[in-house]
């Protein structure tokens, strides 16, 4: 039922690709500088947690846009002109921004709620001028809804040129003043207690947004300026935790998105150039959100996977070394080599998983199958389990003899814990429990504090957490 | 009605009606989007229904009203849903996750209704004015009454939301004061919330054809918002937010079709006008509440230091008819200057004496001086009292050293609650002086 998207033919793309057309330039570059702005500003607006304000702002603008019009009338100017009307709007924009801040200031209601009530109101008072503009006699209003969606065909080069002054101030405060933006965004008290007049750096950065709003309405329109302003900035967030980094990519991806946009608006017919620049950030977004190097979500949910395989890793390590070690007090043969099935019964895994562990573990020479499809170490896996199970058991002895945890609690906690020990703690741990006598190489290594499986009758005693913490009377394995 | 105004009772009268349903089922709901902290969710959804809408318009092709509500709950669910995973599993902080969904999804409606112009008969300015003006004339006929086709569906949205409300009240207040706890008790808050989002969707559509999305945004904060401001109990909370909504509607219509023609222009935009109404009521409420209004804080404030202010020029006099060793405070004449020291702002002096002078607590001599009526010196004496029996107080119950109770006992003499003077009574034992060695008057 939809338009069929007429194809542009390659003379059009080449014409618009290579900006022949003065009109083109005109859109592509003024959309451009207007992303490139607004991403910067919108990196610390977002870090302070104004995100919606911009929203508010920008609807706040409407009905500065009516009374500019209405005095234009009124003093004989051309009402139309778009210094006076950006005038008006950068005048209420700022005037909400203040009503805003005295809402939550003088009232018990919240932020949300002082955003919304300062939203609506004013652009309803918007809305209501609007129509008792559109019904006057002689003034021609047509153009003024043009502020709500934009209309950035017909932007002209004075536009472009406002936009480009408003992003190089951006650009300049932003460079400027970043440290002290920086600051500002995460931690404002503290740059209070260090003299920061971070009332003043809060209002310019606030006027900032302001500016960069009112500039944008021409283009995007005051509906969806706030997604030039907190889309990219919050698609920047997904490529690093660094706040110099996300600028310049928020920058970059505003910049793009402008760009990128207009260009395939001015291509295809039907094509809103507002709504396609907002789409394009999304997509953007959406990109970012998946596959973000430090938090897109194919990049947690990687890492995740990796830590949970390597823990299991460990624990079948450890459940390989443990088993061996109960057969071996039980005098079972075959005491270093193991079934599947005797290992599925020390772990609740899957058959399955349980392959896909022991065949990774293989390939990487930690363990081999032999003949009889039984499982054993290799030397590699030996040292490797051995240096597991100390670490386990370290930390079990550690829990009983300082947290007071029951011996026959302390597996899971211990389970939990061991595999983030990084060396240095063990090395303490091992100091601690040991009466700081370093681990010689090769020395037994300590007992378990309770009862392996298969059940061994020997529950854990003082005796054995105090043999084994001085490091004597344990047989060794090998 | 004035001739100038052209009032027809079954238009107008419809138009306040629609109007009034609108923003009472907006209010409604809008209560716990304000209690939830989550006010912009309401202008996140009803910007966010407009794929949804030209998308039902679409499929169907036609506007059904149950299509309407369908497609409204999914896309008011999608994009709670939506927001919910931004912000939780990109960990972006919930209102640029809100400002990143909405916009994007209204960015996504606009371009399908330019793609599809030819086959939806949607404008999207219709879409945010709203034809409020216009609606009275799409009639039904119900029962063999006319009835606008904009007031049964209103109606309808409005009826739901009240059966919603009246029958989990309990679990709403809730789930909307302590989620936690909702959680503890076992009742899904997050049910309720993704409940809430559909609602406001399905409540946002059936309005935002006759009055617009501004109306709906408008209708969802400000009433619930004034009505915060005016009570401390949901119910009443609740009702209120329901009568100014109501006033709203009938204000602003009024306004729309009176205001601009005193200002010499044509009529207006109404739905615009009634969030201008509901945005004035708030003001007034912000400004006047009783309890937590601008100017009642400022006017309590005034009164406390007025109250301090004359217990100063009270303390001053009796104290300086001590030093001077004048047989009673009624007979000594204190300078204004001595005053003016005690109180210690020369404007908010001028203002106590003239004050204390109309109480006929003081009496201004021809000299310029004042000296204590016998009402006046009752109240220095009462004061006094206070004053000494708290030094009192502090030095042999508290253990403060006597050089320093000074300060203590001036901020506390200025509590006047006769019970707690009683106590002070009967806990000093009622000295004859204070532990400056000064009398304490009777």
């Amino acid at each position: 039922m939809l338009h069929n998207i007429d194809m542009p033919t390659w003379d059009e793309i080449a014409r618009v690709l290579l900006l022949r057309d003065y009109n083109t330039r005109v859109v592509v570059a003024g959309t451009t500088m207007l992303g490139v702005a607004a991403g910067m500003v919108g990196t610390f607006l977002l870090l302070r947690r104004r995100a919606l304000l911009s929203d508010t702002i920008s609807h706040a603008t409407l009905p500065g846009i009516a009374v500019a019009f209405l005095v234009g009338i009124a003093a004989g100017w051309n009402p139309k002109s778009l210094p006076l009307l950006l005038a008006g709007a950068a005048i209420f924009g700022g005037l909400g921004m203040v009503a805003v801040a005295t809402i939550s200031a003088g009232s018990r209601l919240k932020d949300d709620a002082a955003l919304g009530v300062v939203l609506s109101v004013f652009y309803a008072a918007g809305i209501a001028l609007l129509g008792v503009i559109q019904k006057m006699e002689g003034a021609n209003a047509a153009g003024l809804n043009s502020f709500i969606y934009g209309k950035t065909a017909s932007m002209l080069m004075s536009d472009s040129v406002l936009i480009g002054a408003v992003a190089l101030l951006a650009a300049v405060a932003c460079g400027l003043l970043f440290k002290e933006f920086a600051l500002l965004s995460f931690d404002a008290d503290f740059g209070t207690t260090q003299g920061y007049p971070i009332g003043w750096l809060d209002l310019s950065l606030m006027s900032l947004a302001v500016v960069v709003t009112v500039v944008g309405l021409q283009a995007v329109g005051l509906i969806l300026i706030v997604a030039m302003l907190v889309v990219p900035a919050a698609a920047a967030r997904f490529w690093s935790h660094d706040l110099r980094a996300t600028f310049f990519t928020a920058a970059v991806l505003g910049g793009l998105s402008g760009c990128v946009g207009s260009t395939l608006s001015t291509l295809f017919a039907r094509m809103p150039a507002g709504a396609i620049i907002v789409l394009v950030t999304s997509s953007f977004f959406i990109v970012s959100l998946l596959f973000g190097t430090t938090n897109g979500l194919v990049a947690r949910w990687w890492s995740r996977r990796r830590l949970t395989r390597r823990v299991s890793r460990q624990h079948l390590l450890r459940s390989m070394f443990e088993l061996a070690e109960a057969k071996q007090q039980h005098g079972w043969e075959p005491a270093r080599s193991h079934t599947s099935a005797e290992l599925l019964s020390h772990r609740a895994w899957t058959s399955a998983r349980l392959q896909r562990l022991l065949h990774g573990l293989e390939h990487d020479g930690f363990v081999r199958e032999d003949a009889e499809g039984r499982w054993e170490f290799t030397q590699r896996g030996e040292v490797e389990a051995r240096k597991i199970t100390t670490n386990h058991r370290l930390w079990e002895l550690y829990l009983i003899m300082y947290a007071d945890i029951a011996p026959s609690h302390v597996d899971r906690d211990a389970d939990m814990i061991e595999h983030v020990l990084d060396e240095t703690m063990l090395e303490r741990l091992r100091a601690r429990l040991r009466g700081e006598e370093p681990l010689p190489s090769h020395e037994p290594i300590v007992a378990s504090p309770h009862a392996l499986q298969p059940e061994s009758p020997t529950a854990p005693t003082v005796a054995t957490v105090a043999s084994a913490t001085t490091g004597h009377g344990q047989e060794d394995l090998r | 009605m004035p001739a100038w105004i052209p009032w027809d009772w079954f238009i107008d009268g419809w138009i306040i009606a629609i109007g009034a349903l609108c923003a009472m089922s907006c209010a409604l709901l809008g209560n716990f989007l304000v209690l939830r902290r989550q006010s912009m969710m309401g202008d996140a959804i009803s910007h966010a229904v407009l794929p949804g809408l030209v998308i039902a318009f679409l499929i169907t092709g036609s506007r059904s009203v149950t299509t309407m509500f369908i497609g409204a709950a999914v896309v008011g669910l999608l994009t709670a849903l939506l927001i919910q995973v931004v912000s939780r599993h990109g960990r972006v902080e919930e209102g640029a996750a809100m400002g990143v969904v909405f916009v994007s999804l209204f960015a996504l409606g606009l371009l399908l209704i330019r793609q599809a112009a030819d086959h939806v008969d949607l404008d999207p300015d219709c879409v945010i004015y709203g034809a409020l003006e216009l609606a009275p004339l799409d009639l039904w006929t119900i029962m063999g009454r006319e009835i606008p086709r904009s007031a049964i569906v209103n109606g309808i949205a409005f009826l739901i939301n009240v059966v919603f409300v009246v029958l989990f009240s309990k679990e709403l207040k809730i789930t909307s004061f302590d989620p936690d706890l909702a959680d503890a008790q076992g009742i899904p808050a997050g049910l309720f919330h993704y409940v809430l989002m559909a609602l406001t969707a399905l409540t946002t559509i059936a309005a935002f054809e006759s009055v617009g999305s501004i109306l709906v945004i408008a209708m969802l904060i400000v009433p619930p918002a004034t009505a915060y401001l005016l009570t401390e109990r949901l119910w009443i909370m609740i009702v209120l937010s329901q009568v100014i909504a109501a006033a709203a509607a009938v204000l602003g219509h009024a306004g729309a079709i009176t205001l601009p023609r005193l200002a010499g222009f044509s009529d207006t935009n109404t739905s615009g006008m009634i969030g201008v109404a509901a945005g004035a009521m708030f003001a007034a409420a912000f400004l006047f509440a009783p309890r937590h209004g601008v100017v009642s804080r400022l006017i309590h404030r005034v009164r406390l230091r007025e109250d301090i202010a004359r217990d100063d020029v009270l303390a001053a006099i009796w104290r300086l008819a001590e030093r001077s060793g004048a047989p009673g405070p009624g007979s000594i004449a204190a300078p204004r200057a001595t005053l003016a020291e005690a109180v210690g702002s020369p404007s908010m002096t001028s203002w106590v004496l003239w004050r204390m002078r109309r109480r006929r607590q003081l009496e201004r001599l021809a000299d310029g001086s004042w000296h204590l009526t016998a009402r006046g010196e009752e109240r220095a004496r009462r004061l006094i009292r206070k004053h000494r029996l708290w030094e009192d107080y502090l030095v042999h119950e508290v253990g403060v050293r006597p050089d320093h109770v000074h300060g203590t006992a001036e901020r506390l003499e200025h509590l006047d609650d006769p019970s707690v003077t009683r106590e002070l009574d009967s806990a000093t034992g009622s000295p004859e002086r204070d532990p400056h060695d000064r009398p304490i008057p009777k």
